[in-house]
């Protein structure tokens, strides 16, 4: 071991070399996302839950549907229910986005990060597009798994959902762009915050909390919330059904994006700009 | 080559780095010392560009490092052995490094074997001790087979085989032509490692010049530390000779290399003012018995430690009580 030579070769004689590029980038982040278990973990519970609930709660709805009120089977939404598991699915996406970048401030990494690609932004860019792409992809295969068991679970005991329904296989694909928005959103929240705790109740209060509040407000208060609050907004793009006081599927998406946009802006200026 | 000038930089209202100008040159290991905060790793990180500087400006070949379009390939760095995510195994941490810079991947198996971790390359960092967390630093700074190494406290943890093995490295590195900056609190490992030493303390530097200029215009004198059975009548005709004697002295600076004897008591004087020569001399023309005779020249560690006294940062008060 105190033997081993050191390289083959002097300085005088290396190997000319090109210079790095953001492919490298990518093909970097992709190693780090893949390499550490939190991943793994993430993305079973992303693929378990988000099918398997949605499994259970279509069986369950369809069983009693026989049992429903008028007003209750007039709004039956057999896509939606399928898509039950969507909501533990996107605490998971969003729990991953933000600790594939605080857990780099948390345990020192972010400065062999730093030092090893200097150009800020492109760890940022590259660590986002990494993540939203998985997650796009994972997310397709959730959306689509589940609503074909839905749907079988649920056919013989209630109207039951097809691909070629209006709207359908939208809101399916759309399951897909809402996580990938979702997952540049908490890679974004998570650089800007850097504390993994901090970040996390970030985006649980994003998700759940301040929807959560605004039902309790008046509707004139409520109303403009649920209608341009971004992951309401983005959420439209998955629904088949259009419900009042919400935005069109496209804009609302839009809206999500365009928060989303805003936040990785403040992410790269604060990640360009601070001591790592 | 590194060159930094007027390099400052302030937190806050602490000034971590006041004005520093130096160049570090290649072919040679540039010893970075000063005492603890003295501003030593603010100063790489600056290097780095992971801390932008408040004024001033430093560059790596030319070139500020945040521009250079390859930076691995050219600057190997070693900061903090703890800064990875330790459920990464080791050979995936290097993987990621190595492709972000667009390194092949055999070269993580050979830097692997260049710090002897191929044995523990699949297990996860987090059971890593400080010492194989050290190597595993110094394997992702050798990565890009760079011209410019930094390593921040390379020895922390290692073990006596580890230390040995990093300073013949680190003089390895050098030797091939490369810039070999090393950061130390522990003047006794870069007396044995660096060729040139860079002295800083509360952020200024202080020295910037070769090891043995350093105890040269230390203002300690060379001394001859004598032990003799008739110690008091030479101490007397010494002083004849306007030489100072003093008791057998306790200080490191008397006591030679350790196992060569040297002891201290009543039959141990240290004289200054007379060369080793001039004391046999005496002591053979008036036939007084000599058990040793030992020339003692001002330790780098005490021209360090005179040279840091006034900025040393946290310093005990002396005393237990």
């Amino acid at each position: 071991m105190t033997g081993a030579t050191i390289t083959r070769t002097s300085p005088d004689h290396r190997a000319a070399f090109r210079p790095a590029t953001f492919a490298d980038v990518l093909r970097s982040e992709w190693i780090k996302l893949r390499s550490v278990r939190s991943t793994f973990w993430a993305l079973t519970v992303t693929v378990v839950l988000g099918i398997g609930l949605g499994a259970v709660i279509s069986a369950v709805s369809a069983h009693s549907y026989a049992k429903f009120s008028p007003s209750e089977m007039l709004s039956w939404d057999p896509t939606g229910v399928s898509q039950s598991g969507m909501l533990i699915a996107q605490l998971a996406i969003a729990v991953l986005g933000v600790l594939c970048i605080s857990s780099e401030y948390s345990s020192g990494m972010i400065r062999t990060s730093l030092i090893a690609v200097p150009r800020r932004g492109r760890v940022l860019a590259a660590k986002s597009l990494v993540f939203a792409v998985v997650t796009f992809v994972v997310g397709e295969v959730v959306c689509f798994t589940a609503f074909f068991a839905g749907q079988a679970l649920i056919s013989g005991h209630a109207p039951h959902a097809a691909l070629g329904d209006p709207g359908v296989a939208r809101a399916l694909a759309g399951g897909g762009l809402y996580l990938a928005a979702l997952a540049v959103l908490s890679v974004a929240v998570g650089t800007v915050l850097r504390h993994p705790a901090a970040a996390i109740a970030a985006m649980i209060a994003v998700l759940l909390v301040l929807p959560g509040i605004a039902q309790a407000l008046p509707d004139s208060w409520r109303n403009p919330v649920t209608e341009f609050w971004p992951t309401q907004a983005g959420s439209q793009l998955t629904s088949v059904y259009h419900s009042a006081h919400t935005l069109q599927p496209w804009p609302g998406f839009g809206v999500m994006c365009l928060f989303t946009a805003i936040v990785y802006a403040i992410a790269w200026t604060l990640l360009d700009h601070r001591d790592a | 080559m590194i060159e930094a000038l007027g390099l400052v930089k302030r937190y806050g209202s602490t000034m971590a780095v006041n004005d520093l100008s130096f160049s570090v040159r290649p072919g040679m290991v540039t010893g970075f010392l000063g005492p603890n905060g003295a501003g030593k790793t603010t100063t790489m990180r600056l290097i780095l560009g992971l801390d932008a500087p408040t004024q001033g400006s430093v560059t790596v070949g030319g070139r500020s490092y945040r521009d250079l379009p390859s930076p691995m390939r050219e600057v190997g760095a070693l900061l903090d052995a703890k800064a990875l995510h330790g459920g990464r195994r080791a050979y995936d941490h290097l993987l990621c490094l190595a492709r972000s810079n667009g390194i092949p991947a055999s070269r993580v198996e050979e830097v692997l074997a260049i710090v002897g971790l191929e044995g523990v390359a699949r297990r996860r960092a987090k059971g890593f001790s400080l010492g194989m967390g050290q190597r595993l630093g110094i394997a992702s700074a050798l990565l890009g087979d760079p011209a410019v190494l930094i390593f921040d406290e390379p020895v922390n943890g290692l073990d006596p085989d580890g230390v040995h093995w990093a300073r013949t490295l680190m003089r390895t590195l050098a030797a091939e032509g490369r810039t070999v900056l090393v950061s130390s609190h522990l003047m006794s490992e870069m007396a044995l490692t660096a060729d040139h030493l860079l002295v800083i303390g509360k952020g200024k530097l202080i020295a910037d010049t070769s090891a043995d200029e350093l105890t040269r215009s230390s203002s300690r004198q060379s001394s001859v530390h004598v032990r003799s059975p008739q110690a008091a009548e030479l101490a007397a005709r010494c002083r004849q000779a306007d030489a100072t004697v003093r008791p057998g002295s306790t200080s490191p600076a008397a006591a030679p290399e350790a196992g060569t004897g040297g002891g201290t008591g009543p039959d141990v004087i240290e004289i200054t003012g007379m060369d080793s020569a001039e004391v046999g001399k005496l002591a053979a023309a008036h036939g007084i018995t000599l058990f040793e005779l030992i020339p003692v020249r001002p330790s780098l560690e005490e021209a360090f430690m005179e040279l840091t006294r006034d900025s040393v940062e946290y310093q005990a008060t002396g005393g237990t009580q």
